[in-house]
């Protein structure tokens, strides 16, 4: 790669490259970025009922 | 062994070794990621018949690597639920599941988007990809079947079922190529070696363990979720770092 456009043609595959690792990102980054909320959201409530427990 | 296997199957110490060993995963992978991504995009020079169409390999084959892996992982953490009743061991299981969707699904679309230039098509119904679909329905429908009974145990039960019978799927998968006359290519990576030259194949085998270790991160939040979600009534949890105790989250 000498090149952004090089680099971005991929060679003339860029319509087949670039959406492969986008959907691979959003999927593959989405579930982590899911998994986090959920653990957020999990704790968040796990520490209301710790203080409904304490009242 | 099994001293080992009992000691996990306690909530509070699952917990407690997903939590510390998440920021060592975390970091870990994302530096390979970013190395194995520069590697295979950038400094891997073009295939001589596929040109720079070749680079998706980075992405599909640990993608299929994962979509394996994820899924013997769940069979044999099924059978551990299931013969010796550790209910962290189906936690751990249905915290993997949609893990190995995800990567299954992005094997297909990736593998589609390849097959195009190389094949001429997206999709033909050969035994490889045919399989890998089937694969994907597996987590589909183990993930519906976990959830769909009011007690939990007895989704699990269903669920562990489902994984033992469905990993039939994966010597199905993966001597696709070898016992029918497919038009997918045969394994990019063996055990004996590989015939990839090494410029081309160190970024895969990066890619590869990032997946991974990727992989643990994200199982080991989705099984402190997991595991806060069927131990909500324990006491343990109320004195969780985070929770009741001074600090924590979601790392």
């Amino acid at each position: 790669m000498h090149s952004w456009h090089e680099f971005l043609d991929m060679g003339g595959y860029a319509v087949y490259v670039w959406p492969a690792y986008a959907v691979g990102f959003v999927v593959i980054a989405g579930s982590g970025w899911n998994a986090r909320r959920g653990l957020q959201q999990a704790l968040r409530r796990a520490r209301r009922r710790a203080q409904e427990v304490k009242r | 062994m099994f001293t080992w296997l009992h000691k996990m199957g306690s909530p509070p110490v699952l917990y407690r070794v997903a939590e510390r060993a998440a920021p060592w995963f975390k970091w870990t992978s994302l530096v390979l990621l970013a190395a194995g991504l520069v590697g295979g995009l950038i400094l891997a020079p073009p295939d001589y018949q596929q040109g720079d169409g070749f680079r998706i390999i980075y992405l599909h084959v640990p993608s299929a690597w994962m979509s394996l892996f994820v899924f013997a992982l769940m069979a044999v953490a099924s059978a551990v639920g299931l013969i010796w009743r550790l209910r962290m061991a189906h936690a751990v299981a249905a915290a993997a599941a949609p893990l190995g969707a995800g990567f299954t699904l992005v094997t297909l679309v990736a593998g589609s988007l390849w097959g195009k230039p190389m094949w001429g098509t997206y999709w033909v119904w050969d035994a490889r990809l045919t399989s890998e679909l089937i694969l994907l329905f597996l987590y589909l429908g183990f993930t519906a079947v976990v959830n769909a009974f009011p007690d939990q145990r007895t989704g699990d039960r269903a669920g562990a079922i489902l994984a033992i019978v469905g990993a039939v799927d994966l010597p199905i998968i993966h001597f696709s190529v070898k016992w029918w006359t497919t038009l997918h290519q045969g394994s990019s990576l063996k055990l004996s070696g590989s015939n990839i030259a090494g410029s081309m194949l160190w970024p895969l085998l990066v890619m590869v363990v990032a997946f991974t270790l990727y992989f643990f991160w994200i199982l080991s939040l989705r099984v402190r979720t997991e595991i806060l979600r069927r131990e909500r009534r324990a006491s343990w949890v109320l004195s969780l770092q985070g929770v009741g105790g001074a600090r924590g989250g979601a790392r």
